[in-house]
């Protein structure tokens, strides 16, 4: 789960990590009222979104009079705001963070996240803060210094020392460094992060350490024991699609194709989508009904499906090992009356009761395409879409296709003669 | 022979009071020597009953014991399936699986940093569990479809697991041992764990290995197979569609900072010598191309 900047800012605070001082807004008047509780000469009107790269969009202007924090907010507020982890169609600006502005001397990065080798959680951090980091570890590996925290130590004194020592953080103000990372860890552990970073953490000219940024994620298995943390979540930030699917214990994930699938297993899933792919086609969506799917589950995956408007046509693609293809094949007929489903339907069913589940296909009169294996499931829906692609531009077809037995006719009996 | 369990395995079940735990207790029961490989339950509150003949006893340290059980198989709900893997550490068995879906990534981090040292072997969590076919089922995995045989199977997902062996299954090709090593970031044997294992065991005559975006294990592996294995391998990795930044349903299947791709995965597994398909519908076939 994402949470904004000014709610990790604040989390970051409780566990004693400096920070400007600001104040969310969510109108134009409360980001007035914002700076002027700030008070000082120069502030910065940052966007709320659960996207990076909110400088280089536009999300992030310095104000320098209260007349220009309203014009700022004015024009921020409601903006689309596209930047590289938003895609092209960009985030809505909803909700601003107003804060004292700060004197940068340097700009430095630190991050946290589980390392899967070592199986511990790795502090990286680097002395080319501000940018994409994803770049500098491409480009200059050796710029990101790393160090695997012990579990059951807790970052320790001395590798913090020497991590701010690495990044150029100078001697006076290493003390601080320390702090910061400890704090970091201490927060990250706390609670249950999946990713923590500051960038830019940034030295002030007056010898401050402070996190001009912060960003946090949370392990979604672990919400469980942080309402505090659930409290965060912002569904404006998320798909709509992908919240409805999870009222329903669904896994949806919207892309950007015209074939909807749903498939048991996470796994399974992604294959399915990659076979779609090798044969020409473009899924529309991950969609894993989980172990235990039932018809009610299958007919809400269906209608969330069918709400993205661009789907053509649906794949079904389920390994029935617990689960039985004819609990399954029932949902599926279920939900394809229920929706009145006009599109393409292949379904490919596969284990437990699989006769059973095709003829409760077969018998149910409904216009469905029936596949034994994956690569012909996905052929089958690639050609279903592309047929229904082709139709309105040739309606005529009726004709030529009674047309064309005569021609074989034909032809069979030309090559009959000169046999002859 | 065949890799980790076989049909003297002697299993306890973790978690055999739960609906889950039944359920699967009772098909793992019914698959071939199951009814005298599942010998003990646990539940602290409900030691001394039984589960249709099951003792259920107090501790894992009690049910070894009393039964000799040295494996156990956890269905505990997630906010206590950590612990539960730890209390069969702490109790010397020599294997635990655990299917148990949605550990905290801090629990299984704490759990893994307590086992260092320890000889208990970890397969999972979120995972489908053992198989060997024909002699003992520990978990999930649809039984029917499986098949005796030479081929090892390792793999990150449940049902495209199953998906390999049904494709096997109907080529005639059987399996030695499937290993489902389960589909979070922080887990118990990799790839290259159980590869090691299929490559001393006589019986397995070659491995498919079934990985998906994130990470690297699968990269780890292939390097390893380059150097040291006498069986030939090959893979499929799941996730070629799959964008960055979005998590695939698995905590670990997520393409994060431009690494773990499966067309880099691919790539490595490659130059390494394994065989490997883009077509998950072709992963039976692939295998039997290179069997000898």
């Amino acid at each position: 789960m994402k949470i904004h900047e000014y709610q990790g800012k604040q989390i970051l605070r409780e566990y004693g990590v400096p920070t400007p001082r600001g104040f969310p807004a969510m109108s134009v008047d409360e980001a007035v009222d914002a700076a002027k509780k700030l008070g000082g000469k120069v502030w910065v009107v940052k966007a709320q979104i659960h996207a990076g790269g909110r400088g280089k969009g536009g999300g992030v202007k310095v104000a320098k009079s209260i007349d220009e924090v309203r014009t700022l907010s004015r024009k921020i507020l409601g903006m689309n705001l596209v930047t590289h982890q938003t895609g092209p169609h960009g985030q809505k600006v909803r909700r601003l963070l107003i804060e004292e502005g700060a004197d940068i001397k340097k700009e430095l990065y630190v991050g946290m996240v589980v390392d899967r080798g070592t199986q511990q959680v790795v502090l990286m951090a680097s002395s080319e803060g501000g940018m994409d980091i994803e770049e500098v570890a491409a480009k200059t590996p050796q710029k990101i210094k790393k160090v695997f925290i012990d579990p059951a130590q807790g970052l320790s004194d001395d590798d913090a020392d020497e991590i701010a020592l690495s990044i150029g953080i100078p001697e006076s103000a290493v003390a601080q460094g320390r702090t910061v990372f400890k704090a970091l860890y201490k927060a990250f552990d706390a609670t249950d992060a999946s990713l923590a970073e500051i960038n830019p953490l940034i030295l002030t000219g007056d010898g401050r350490v402070v996190a001009l940024d912060a960003k946090l994620n949370f392990d979604d298995n672990a919400l469980f024991r942080h309402p505090e943390e659930v409290a965060m979540r912002d569904l404006d930030e998320e798909d709509p699609l992908e919240i409805e699917a999870s009222k329903y214990d669904l896994n949806y994930i919207s892309l950007d194709g015209d074939i909807a699938c749903m498939v048991n297993g996470a796994g399974l899933a992604m294959a399915t989508m990659d076979t779609i792919k090798l044969y020409g086609g473009a899924p529309a969506n991950f969609l894993d009904v989980g172990g235990g799917a039932t018809a009610e589950k299958v007919t809400a995956a269906f209608k969330i499906m069918l709400k993205n408007p661009k789907v053509k046509a649906i794949l079904v693609n389920i390994f029935g090992g617990i689960m039985k293809c004819d609990t399954i094949a029932t949902g599926v007929v279920a939900a394809a009356r229920e929706v009145k489903l006009s599109i393409p339907l292949v379904v490919r069913m596969k284990g437990t009761n699989e006769d059973l589940g095709k003829k409760i296909l077969k018998d149910s009169g409904l216009p469905i395409i029936s596949a034994d294996n994956m690569a012909q499931a996905a052929q089958k829906v690639v050609a279903a879409v592309k047929k229904k692609a082709a139709k309105p531009a040739s309606k005529p077809k009726p004709k030529a296709r009674k047309a064309k037995p005569a021609k074989k006719k034909a032809k069979k009996s030309k090559r009959g003669k000169k046999k002859k | 022979m065949s890799i980790l369990i076989d049909k003297n395995t002697r299993v306890m079940t973790q978690g055999i009071t739960g609906k889950t735990g039944m359920f699967h207790t009772q098909t793992s029961r019914a698959y071939a020597n199951g009814k005298a490989c599942f010998v003990a339950g646990v539940n602290p509150k409900k030691a001394g009953e039984d589960f249709e003949g099951i003792p259920i006893y107090g501790t894992v340290a009690d049910a070894k014991k009393a039964t000799g059980a040295n494996v156990s198989v956890i269905y505990v709900p997630p906010p206590f399936a950590a612990a539960a893997i730890e209390e069969a550490v702490d109790a010397d068995l020599d294997l635990v699986i655990c299917i148990t879906e949605g550990i905290p990534v801090r629990d299984m981090i704490r759990t893994k940093h307590r086992m260092k040292g320890k000889r208990t072997l970890l397969v999972g969590p979120n995972c489908p569990g053992v198989i060997t076919p024909d002699e003992i089922k520990i978990g999930i995995m649809p039984g029917h479809i499986h098949k005796k045989g030479p081929v090892g199977v390792v793999s990150r997902s449940g049902t495209l697991t199953y998906e390999a062996v049904g494709q096997l299954t109907e080529l005639g090709l059987g399996q030695s041992t499937c290993v489902g090593i389960g589909g979070d970031p922080v887990n118990g044997l990799k790839h290259i764990d159980v590869l090691k294992m299929f490559n001393d065991d006589p019986k397995t005559e070659a491995v498919i290995m079934v990985g998906e975006i994130g990470g690297n294990d699968e990269e780890n592996a292939a390097r390893w197979v380059k150097q040291n294995m006498r069986k030939p391998v090959v893979g499929f990795i799941a996730g070629v569609t799959a964008p960055p930044g979005k998590r695939m349903g698995h905590a670990g299947a997520i393409i994060s900072g431009g690494k773990g791709t499966a067309q880099e995965k691919l790539a490595v597994m490659e130059e390494c010598g394994i065989k490997t398909t883009r077509n998950p519908a072709e992963m039976g076939r692939t295998l039997k191309s290179v069997l000898r």
